[in-house]
């Protein structure tokens, strides 16, 4: 993650410029000059010649180190204790969904049209709704877990009492949530090919693509997770957000039903793209536009953890 | 004198028009306890915070460990450069051990889980870290509980643990903030004993509190700090001595605030007045426990001059609002 900065000017220190009001020739010359005149002048009388650090830029680039992993093996370990019900609660719901509505409505709905292809409802369903659940599962770990173990335990305080920056605290925190979406996804699939929806051997491929729709989401919560007072603003998020997302991105229905401006902006939403992806795989199919839907996955997952360890910097600025 | 192992030079801080630290300065000596004192609101909070890196200060500097700094420093100077806070913070972080005003522990782990998992922030192996776990716990008188979850633990046992966890990368100084605040007596008796062990081996403290027993007992030296700015600072017999009288006599009871008319005001060098209660700072208090036993209505108490009435001297008797 330690890549070209693509704000150079950003992390550059800004020094202030003291201005001189005793010298009344600096109002002639340019204001940077003079300003700077003046400071040479006085520097001398100037008492510490130490200037304290300037703040650093919120959205310099992530300062990051093999610290976080210390970190992510914390919540690791914290979960091996509270594994069974925790996975038992992220892997119930989802499959109720999925045989209640599978095979429900799907004896109503029978044969979906997708493109020029033809697929049983319950396998149109699957391959959207395993999407669905690794974004919820990232949501949830990001938000409200990250946000007990950030504000109610304070233990990012604690870890950062020891040499660990906020930098890696935050990218362990979103590794973290994509991880355990990605466990989701595994437990998930696999129950999927017990019940022969699928055993297309292009599935293997889902599995870096289900991780990454973790990354992304897991991203975008830690947005809203440096913004958080409490709990309650999270609802707002899986309200406003997520509920919409997950109608508008083929999960449930293909996209073809919705109206034509709903569809534009449906086709740049992440989960779109990652529907978009998975879907042909359960089929045993090459995805349409590949580059794309990545690219677009690509650019979510970068700009939302930027913008989550900005609004992080920010809120642990004192 | 021998180099300061920690040091702070007119640290400022604003937030907007208020000043909450203003041009402090301090330093701390290897093996050294010092106490920072002050009420609510002092600025003893933003100072440790500024001191952490948590806060940047709009002036000044902090510099930790001149001389010993083998690694990771910021570059500007030349061997033996000390290291300056933010900018080399991970590498102060290394050597400094810090028990915030409010336990972080992991509720999830049980006492030696805590210390495994905040040893390896430090990037310690789990070998030398469970070498030292034990030591940590007997430190702690937490050997019994190593396995308990942290729910099974008293106020005072979480309050070891904290401190036993900033132990465990051995660290050469010891940030305290508040560290008994909330702790019934037997507790913080045996935290006090903790701390004097440690300054027994040579580590050295920065701590803050509000107890005056406790800064007496444990800092070589004080500083008191009051909006922000250092009231005075020394050991804390020089500083009773340098400004109080030997004395002190309190008179309360009905009618005692009448005397503050009467001439024996004038056997005090300063009377104080709290509620329904004269507080006489006297060098001559023989005479004026004479005078008052013409007044058997009243109830008096005769005590040396301590730390606590230094304290409220320099910061005043009333209650501060913003705490």
């Amino acid at each position: 993650m330690n890549t070209t900065p693509t704000q150079p000017a950003a992390t550059t220190p800004v020094t202030s410029v003291p201005t001189n009001p005793t010298n009344p020739a600096s109002s002639a010359d340019t204001p940077a000059q003079s300003a700077q005149s003046a400071q040479a002048a006085t520097q001398p009388a100037l008492q510490p010649a130490e200037q304290p650090a300037t703040q650093p830029a919120l959205f310099r680039p992530p300062q990051l180190s093999w610290r976080w992993f210390p970190v992510f093996r914390r919540n690791l370990l914290v979960w091996r204790k509270l594994a069974v019900p925790s996975l038992v609660g992220n892997i119930a719901e989802p499959l109720i969904t999925l045989v209640a509505f599978g095979y429900g409505l799907g004896a109503l709905v029978g044969q979906v049209q997708l493109g020029g292809t033809t697929m049983p409802y319950i396998l149109f369903l699957a391959s959207g709704s395993i999407c669905m659940s690794a974004m919820n599962a990232a949501s949830f770990e990001a938000l409200y877990s990250a946000f007990s173990r950030m504000h109610v335990q304070r233990t990012w305080d604690g870890i950062m009492n020891a040499p660990v920056r906020l930098d890696d605290v935050v990218f362990a925190e979103m590794l973290w949530a994509a991880f355990k979406s990605l466990f989701t996804s595994v437990v998930i699939l696999g129950v999927m090919l017990a019940l022969g929806i699928s055993h297309s051997p292009m599935l293997l491929l889902a599995l870096p693509l289900l991780a990454l729709v973790g990354i992304v989401f897991s991203s975008i919560a830690l947005i809203f997770n440096a913004l958080a007072k409490g709990y309650d603003f999270f609802t707002y998020y899986f309200s406003l957000f997520l509920t919409p997302t997950m109608f508008l991105s083929g999960v449930f229905f293909p996209r073809d039903q919705l109206p034509a401006v709903v569809r534009e902006i449906s086709s740049w939403l992440p989960l779109t793209a990652a529907v978009e992806l998975i879907r042909p795989l359960f089929l045993g199919q090459w995805p349409a536009q590949a580059l794309q839907h990545l690219a677009v996955l690509a650019v979510y997952g970068v700009a939302a953890f930027w913008v989550a360890l900005a609004l992080t910097r920010k809120r642990f600025r004192g | 004198m021998t180099q300061p192992l920690f040091e702070v030079s007119h640290l400022t801080k604003r937030y907007g028009a208020a000043t909450v630290v203003n041009d402090l300065s301090f330093s701390i000596a290897p093996g050294e306890c010092l106490g920072v004192i002050g009420p609510n609101g002092a600025g003893k909070t933003t100072t440790i915070r500024m001191c952490l890196g948590l806060t940047s200060p709009d002036a000044g500097s902090i510099r930790y460990f001149p001389g010993g700094a083998a690694s990771g420093g910021s570059g500007n100077g030349g061997p033996g450069a000390a290291l300056a806070m933010p900018q080399d913070a991970l590498a102060i972080k290394e050597r400094l051990g810090i028990v915030s005003q409010f336990d972080s522990l992991d509720p999830d782990f049980s006492c030696a889980e805590n210390l495994l998992v905040f040893g390896r922030y430090f990037g310690l192996k789990d070998a030398v870290i469970k070498e030292r776990i034990p030591r940590l716990l007997e430190f702690a008188a937490l050997t019994h509980k190593a396995d308990a979850k942290l729910s099974e633990l008293s106020g005072g046992m979480k309050r070891r643990l904290s401190l036993a966890r900033a132990l465990v990368n051995d660290p050469q100084l010891l940030l305290l903030d508040e560290p008994t605040t909330g702790l019934d007596p037997q507790a913080r008796h045996l935290m006090w004993e903790r701390l004097q062990r440690l300054v027994q081996q040579g580590k050295s403290i920065l701590l803050t509190t509000h107890f005056m027993d406790e800064a007496e007992r444990l800092c070589n030296r004080l500083l008191v700090l009051d909006h922000g700015k250092k009231m005075t600072e020394g050991t804390p017999r020089t500083l009773i001595a340098q400004n109080l009288e030997p004395d002190v006599v309190e008179v309360y009871g009905a009618g005692a605030l009448a005397l503050l008319e009467s001439p024996l005001k004038a056997l005090a060098a300063r009377v104080e007045v709290s509620g329904e209660t004269l507080f006489f700072y006297t060098s001559d208090a023989k005479r004026l426990l004479a005078a008052l036993n013409d007044y058997p209505a009243l109830r008096t108490l005769h005590r040396p001059a301590n730390l606590e009435d230094l304290f409220l001297k320099l910061t005043g008797r009333q209650i501060r609002e913003a705490a």
